[in-house]
């Protein structure tokens, strides 16, 4: 079941290959969703959803797939997924999907997608495949909620929408950063990690000449 | 078989997008009681919030039907054309929108509070940076002091545009008028620091999202403006009774 392989097809996203951190792939969406907890959860849930389906149904119809369409064919199947994920979404949670609006939308445009299915997917076998879209959509979704922990936290005080920063530090003048709101803070928190995560892992510092 | 040869391809791409196709079509027929449930869900807690009332998501129905307690369809003369409160509610203000001024449809929502007092709640709909606008103006029963206003938006910026939906920018309208001397000016957004150049009451705009504000602004103006006719009686009755 868990090959070295697959593990690492896994595994490998959380950290070393993470999507955001190393490939920076899918910066748009960590700018525009991470403002609460909430909707970048969500995101995440239906990113990892989206990538998984998406690798394994081009997985196993790989063999098939002419090579002079293979990007229509897999724009259609993420297209078709994603359409899928806002209609449930609308049916089952309408508050979210609202707030969501335009980006469960843009999923189709999120380049770990089309990069996971161009990389991956075309050249592996189904179960792989399941595994390498789990992992990216977990290395994405991690960056996701740790910008939006940070983001809520700061910028309004709570976690998913509880209180969390005490009243009494509101009386002895404590304020929200409401810069921590608008998206270029967003990039900056991005770049905050991606530093702590280089120092950690000195393998991944560029030389400088 | 050739997988590079053009039948294949043709044929390939054929049969996918009828399979896709299918597939959607059934799949959103399906929840579409469900999705519609929650859109008429969503309208009414809009509705809710323009005269000050937030209630948890699964009491949003029967608050409805506590507060708002008749609607009506009105047309250019302020006459009652339908009194069912169904009738306003099925209006569909992004048609309307379109239609000529003498053929529209004004739907009326009437919402009775607890101290007694009566609410005139007026649907409006308009056009922000990126996509529609829309809200609910609550009038008193002078039909002119505006009493409360909820407003919503399809995909303005988040931070900037988006912020029309938040309660201090919403807070702002209240106690606004939006007739002097019989003229009707509806309510002008300004620039912070700025007014109107006529006499018309004005909030503050938000910074940052000026076309939005000024959207809210003209939708506001245009919308109300239909109900002139409307409003007046309102206003002929209060000045009768008083």
């Amino acid at each position: 079941m868990l090959s070295k392989r697959n593990k690492e097809a896994l595994f490998n996203p959380l950290s070393k290959e993470n999507p955001v951190l190393v490939q920076i792939l899918g910066i748009c969406s960590t700018l525009a969703v991470t403002v609460s907890l909430e909707p970048a959860i969500v995101m995440s849930i239906s990113v990892i959803a989206v990538l998984a389906l998406s690798n394994v149904i081009i997985s196993l119809i790989r063999n098939t797939i002419p090579t002079s369409i293979r990007i229509i064919v897999q724009l259609v199947v993420v297209a078709a997924l994603v359409i899928i994920v806002q209609q449930f979404l609308i049916a089952f949670d309408y508050d979210v999907s609202k707030q969501l609006s335009v980006f469960i939308g843009l999923i189709i445009t999120n380049c770990i997608l089309m990069g996971r299915l161009e990389a991956f997917a075309l050249n592996n076998s189904p179960w792989p495949s399941f595994l390498d879209g789990i992992g990216n959509g977990l290395g994405y979704g991690i960056i996701l909620v740790i910008v939006a922990f940070f983001r809520e936290l700061l910028g309004s005080g709570t976690i998913l929408g509880f209180k969390v920063i005490p009243q009494w530090c509101y009386d002895h003048g404590y304020m929200d950063n409401g810069l921590m709101i608008l998206p270029p803070m967003a990039l900056i928190t991005v770049a905050c990690i991606i530093w702590v995560h280089r120092a950690r892992n000195t393998d991944l510092q560029e030389t400088s000449n | 078989m050739n997988k590079n040869s053009n039948t294949y391809q043709i044929l390939y791409a054929a049969v996918m997008v009828v399979l896709v196709g299918t597939a959607l079509a059934f799949i959103y027929m399906s929840l579409k009681p469900r999705q519609d449930e929650n859109i008429a869900n969503d309208k009414r807690r809009q509705i809710l919030s323009a005269v000050h009332v937030t209630v948890p998501e699964d009491s949003i129905r029967d608050a409805y039907k506590q507060y708002i307690t008749a609607g009506m369809v009105v047309d250019q003369q302020g006459e009652p054309v339908d009194t069912t409160l169904e009738a306003a509610f099925a209006v569909d203000m992004s048609k309307e929108n379109k239609l000529p001024a003498d053929q529209r449809k004004r739907p009326v929502f009437v919402g009775t509070m607890t101290d007694g007092s009566t609410k005139y709640i007026i649907p409006v709909y308009g056009a922000g940076l990126w996509g529609p606008i829309w809200g609910y103006i609550a009038l008193n029963d002078d039909g002119n002091t505006i009493y409360g206003a909820n407003f919503s938006h399809q995909g303005e910026t988040p931070g900037l545009g988006a912020r029309i939906t938040e309660d201090a920018f919403q807070q702002e309208f209240v106690d606004k008028r939006l007739y002097k001397n019989d003229q009707f000016l509806s309510v002008e957004i300004v620039k912070q620091g700025q007014k109107p150049t006529n006499d018309a009451d004005y909030v503050d705009a938000i910074s940052g999202a000026t076309i939005t504000s000024r959207g809210v602004g003209s939708m506001m103006h245009s919308g109300l403006e239909l109900y002139d006719g409307f409003l007046k009686k309102l206003q002929n009755n209060n000045t009768n009774n008083q």
